[in-house]
């Protein structure tokens, strides 16, 4: 028998988040916590509040209620009636994203840096490393999601595919403790969605904790350690995807894979 | 060449040169002064469209409605109306600061002329800055926000070099604007280019062998300053697919 260790702390959890647009409440107070090692597909149809809760993790949408820790730390939020709610502090917030990459799904390089310099940016300007080390990481992580040969390209001369491994590789040059991604491969034309996938699948592979939102059910089902099905802005469906996708129990969550 | 062309154009190298009796120092000085009015004005107007985009662009509607006013006044008027009432205004102002006597206080001309230019140039450049910075992709923002930096930070990495490269090329008209109103500061009587042209023109009743080498010297100064625009432009716009 096993000694029973301590709950280790999340990277991320979520607890009893609501976020609502005026007087439209897009999540209704949702938990979720990503371990370590973890990879968690967020699956829903458009309109379930899926994103929004993705960005919450990084304070790009500041929740109307609920709290945000990123590995044990809770991000303070100023709720004050009257206007809408944003996190009391700066600097903690900034500190907090830079462990938390994300990769978005219109890949948001910065059109005016080559690939090499959109990784090393953060990293130089946000996280104050040096400079040379960055460099060599940067190409060693180019290397890695295959476009070394495109590091002194901007971003307009890459293929949509080539965008998103350049953004992959910006969100490891953080050495993040959790990487955020929102619909990474929605915007791909679909023979380059695969070049993609097979990075994303061997940083699951290697162990990376990574919460992402996706319409890929092959990745959902095959690559993530958890599947969670969000519908109304309520988790509808949540297990380890090889059960949920085995054993669905939510009639919605049938239907959704009915479609899919 | 025909012996009577040839002797015009001695004619007018003479009256051009350098050597005594010759208008080639007078004109080339009124050209230096035109060229420093331009970029003076040119660097007032860079400095005045700053703060008047950072206005219409600021969360304070009082500050929207300050650059509003601003953009819609000076463009709305005639710049040589501009001209005559920085002059006159400054002069009235001197004479009061001065006691009051009652007797005309002469402005310094080279500066009002280059506030005047450089406030309605102004006006233009904070419109210019303005689609400049809207036109950044909201995208990139949020990223960079997403990747932990700080407004300053975020302002200086990815706003400023992105809204330059928007501003350039049309900045570069501001400046031949400029150049070409600097003419108008003539009326104050600053003896640049152009009133140099009109004073060699009546004083030797040759106004063509004048006005068109007045002409020729706007050119040139304009050529040579697009070619620097530019290059300014190439260089700045490294990243934005070109049309292969």
């Amino acid at each position: 028998m096993a000694e029973r260790i301590p709950e280790p702390v999340p990277a991320v959890a979520l607890s009893g988040i609501r976020k609502s647009y005026g007087s439209v409440e897009v999540l209704h107070g949702v938990s979720l916590a990503a371990h370590e090692g973890e990879v968690i597909s967020i699956l829903g149809s458009s309109g379930s509040g899926k994103s929004t809760l993705l960005r919450c993790v990084n304070m790009l949408e500041v929740p109307n209620d609920g709290t945000v820790a990123i590995q044990g730390e809770e991000i303070r939020i100023d709720r004050r009636a009257g206007r809408p709610p944003r996190p009391s502090d700066a600097a903690q917030v900034q500190r907090l994203r830079s462990r938390a990459a994300m990769v978005f799904q219109s890949f948001n390089l910065w059109s005016h840096l080559t690939i090499l310099e959109n990784i090393i940016e953060a990293p130089v300007h946000v996280q104050g490393r040096d400079r040379k080390d960055c460099i060599a990481e940067g190409e060693a992580l180019l290397e890695r999601v295959g476009i070394a040969a495109k590091r002194n390209f901007y971003p307009a001369h890459l293929s949509g595919g080539q965008q998103q491994r350049a953004a992959i590789a910006r969100a490891l040059a953080m050495h993040p403790a959790i990487m955020l991604f929102d619909e990474p491969t929605s915007a791909l034309d679909p023979e380059l969605v695969g070049e993609v996938l097979k990075v994303m699948r061997d940083l699951a592979a290697e162990g990376r904790t990574m919460l992402v939102v996706t319409h890929e059910m092959a990745f959902a089902r095959d690559v993530s350690t958890r599947t969670v099905f969000l519908h109304k802005g309520v988790i509808e469906e949540e297990g380890s995807s090889a059960d949920v996708f085995a054993r669905p129990h939510s009639e919605r969550f049938r239907q959704f894979l009915a479609r899919a | 060449m025909h012996p009577e062309r040839e002797a015009k154009l001695h004619d007018y190298v003479q009256l051009m040169g350098f050597a005594p009796g010759g208008w080639g120092r007078d004109m080339l000085a009124a050209t230096g002064l035109t060229v420093a009015i331009a970029a003076c004005g040119f660097l007032t107007s860079v400095l005045l469209g700053a703060l008047g985009a950072a206005a219409l662009l600021s969360h304070l509607s009082i500050l929207r409605a300050a650059g509003r006013l601003y953009t819609t006044v000076l463009r709305g008027i005639p710049d040589l109306l501009v001209i005559y009432l920085f002059y006159f205004g400054s002069s009235q102002l001197l004479a009061l600061l001065s006691g009051g006597s009652g007797g005309f206080v002469g402005a310094p001309s080279f500066l009002t002329g280059v506030l005047a230019i450089g406030v309605v140039a102004g006006a233009y450049q904070a419109q210019i800055f303005r689609g400049a910075v809207q036109a950044l992709s909201r995208g990139e923002i949020e990223a960079a926000r997403a990747y932990g930096m700080s407004p300053v930070t975020l302002f200086r990495r990815i706003v400023l070099p992105q809204a330059v490269r928007h501003a350039i090329p049309g900045s570069g008209n501001i400046w031949q604007l400029v150049l070409k109103e600097s003419a108008l500061i003539s009326v104050i009587g600053l003896v640049e280019l152009m009133r140099q042209a009109q004073i060699g023109a009546g004083s030797t009743r040759q106004p063509f062998s004048f006005f068109l080498t007045a002409a020729a010297l706007y050119l040139v100064i304009t050529f040579l300053s697009g070619i620097a625009f530019r290059s300014l432009e190439a260089r700045a716009t490294r990243g934005i697919r070109k049309a292969v």
